[in-house]
């Protein structure tokens, strides 16, 4: 054997059975954990645990749930169950049923997204509080970062903003080709047959340009008012110049998303639509169709509190706050293919 | 003897052939179809927002020119793979246009040009095995061994005293490189040299 080859193999052995990240980090992690549900206790937050099991997923068509199958004992019947990509409609079941302001911890899975910023299942932090308008919800995700991050204040700025300020054009009034001309002209690395969606050309201005920019400035940032179109479960609205928009923010930090936060959409047809128009979208890229959650949209037709959420990808986070550059290196043991 | 032939011909019209690579089978070093070049992945990101289309940012090295550049895949597009092989071959002689290395059971020769050569000219020397990229069994990229053994051609006098290695003084080799050796080598010493630091390590025997 070469004496390279063997170092390989013995490398190979020494990584696999390893944590990814150091005791270190994983002891830091914890503390970090501790004093995020201190930060909620102290205010009246409860700590909610919902199943990652259901027969039912979220319709995004870029979003793909795991799969798994559930057998009753002595039965060869199989009923599909997919794993949760978040907590979202069963915490929201929970506030239908006059729960009050709950977070929740929990581990997610994302099937496919694997990388340096990703991994098929992390952990995240949501958390929903009834009474708070999307801004005061910034406020509080502000708070969570200067208390127990020791970060400084996060500026806040809209879609629109962010785009006026880095390309020149206004981004909810202007044409699907000025988008298009402005990334081709931007993103280099795009092919000339390169085709997509209006909001397939916005995100790509966001992760080539926007991101890498937010990073060099060292500026950290929520972004607000997003394109009616990306309103996901937000509601949507009108800005002061009268242009739909959803009332949703995403946090960015070192030019990482971080957090995804909506003034929570209460309107069970409009839901029914969207998932509708999802279902829709990804039989015509021929994806398999997902089960809409009933459950969800009966919780929400007795009665969802107006309220605001958010989502945290802890271990970005933990990635930033830690100065690491993977996601792999503050989790236990990072997803390996 | 013209059926043989044929049979020849058909055999390598099978070689070929190219596979589809996807995207979620990008990794780095995976060799590729970009443009009718053949490409090495060097690096591969997945961008990807929250709930937003994926793609695959991708750096790689087109192995015809050497140029390192950048493109993007949606996630799930393909390419095609690139039939590039990598052999271990005997660098024989160069007539100052190509370089030409001989397979050590067949005893067939290929022409390597001066591109594919270019990182490994200074550490070219006869009977050396060298491992050559091939790409449609074009020679594309030249590696040298970890180690070869080269005699010093030019230096200044050695001085006896000096046993220790400290400072150095430059040498040149048999095939032109310059590198750092210790006072007391001579002008005919043979030395190992590492050709991934190019840095000499200590005085080889005969």
């Amino acid at each position: 054997m070469r004496e390279d080859d063997r170092a390989r193999i013995m490398n190979l052995d020494k990584q696999s059975w390893q944590p990814t990240a150091s005791i270190e980090i994983l002891k830091k992690r914890a503390q970090y954990l501790a004093d995020v549900r201190l930060f909620f206790a102290e205010r009246d937050v409860w700590e909610v645990e919902t199943p990652i099991l259901s027969t039912a997923a979220p319709t995004a068509p870029y979003l793909d749930s795991f799969t798994t199958d559930y057998s009753p004992l002595g039965t060869n019947t199989k009923q599909t169950h997919y794993l949760q990509t978040s907590p979202e409609y069963t915490m929201k079941r929970l506030l239908a049923a006059d729960s009050g302001s709950i977070y929740q911890i929990a581990r997610v899975f994302r099937n496919g997204e694997q990388g340096r910023l990703h991994s098929p299942e992390f952990t995240m932090l949501e958390w929903y509080r009834p009474g708070l308008n999307l801004h005061q919800l910034i406020d509080e995700v502000n708070e969570l970062l200067q208390q127990v991050f020791q970060f400084d204040p996060i500026m806040r700025l809209s879609y629109r903003g962010v785009f006026e300020f880095f390309f020149k054009f206004n981004v909810l009034t202007c044409s699907d080709d000025e988008i298009k001309h402005c990334a081709r002209a931007r993103i280099k690395s795009l092919p000339n047959d390169f085709e997509t969606d209006r909001d397939g050309w916005l995100a790509l201005l966001i992760s080539y340009v926007v991101e890498p920019k937010l990073a060099s400035l060292n500026l950290p940032l929520f972004i607000y008012d997003f394109p009616a179109s990306q309103a996901q479960l937000a509601k949507i609205k009108y800005d002061q110049q009268g242009n739909a928009v959803a009332d949703r923010f995403e946090l960015y930090i070192d030019g990482v998303e971080i957090a995804n936060g909506y003034n929570e959409l209460l309107d069970t047809d409009e839901l029914r639509q969207r998932f509708a128009t999802d279902n829709q979208q990804r039989k015509q890229q021929g994806k398999i169709q997902i089960p809409i959650d009933e459950n969800l949209l009966a919780a929400m037709q007795s009665g969802l509190p107006e309220c605001s959420g958010v989502a945290v990808g802890f271990d970005r986070l933990m990635m930033l706050v830690l100065g690491k550059t993977s996601i792999n290196a503050v989790q236990s043991f990072g997803f390996r293919r | 003897m013209r059926l043989e032939y044929f049979i020849d011909v058909d055999r390598r019209s099978k070689e070929v052939i190219m596979a589809s690579i996807s995207t979620n089978q990008f990794k780095q070093g995976l060799k590729f179809i970009l443009d009718g070049d053949p490409c090495s992945i060097i690096e591969n990101e997945l961008v990807k927002p929250g709930k937003g289309q994926a793609f695959n940012r991708v750096k790689f090295r087109n192995l015809k020119t050497g140029r390192v550049n950048e493109r993007t895949f949606k996630s799930g597009d393909s390419v095609e793979s690139a039939d590039v092989m990598e052999v271990e071959l005997e660098y024989s002689y160069t007539d100052g246009e190509f370089w030409y290395f001989m397979d050590a059971e067949t005893f067939e020769q290929h022409a390597a040009d001066e591109n594919a050569i270019e990182d490994c000219k200074k550490w070219l020397k006869e009977q050396y095995v060298y491992t050559v990229t091939q790409w449609n069994g074009t020679p594309l990229l030249v590696t040298a061994p970890n180690f070869v053994n080269l005699a010093v051609t030019d230096t200044d006098p050695g001085l006896k005293g000096d046993t220790a290695g400290t400072g150095g003084k430059p040498a040149t080799l048999e095939t032109g490189a310059v590198v750092r050796v210790p006072l007391f080598m001579n002008i005919g010493d043979l030395l190992r040299i590492d050709t991934r630091s190019g840095e000499y390590v200590e005085r080889a025997k005969k």
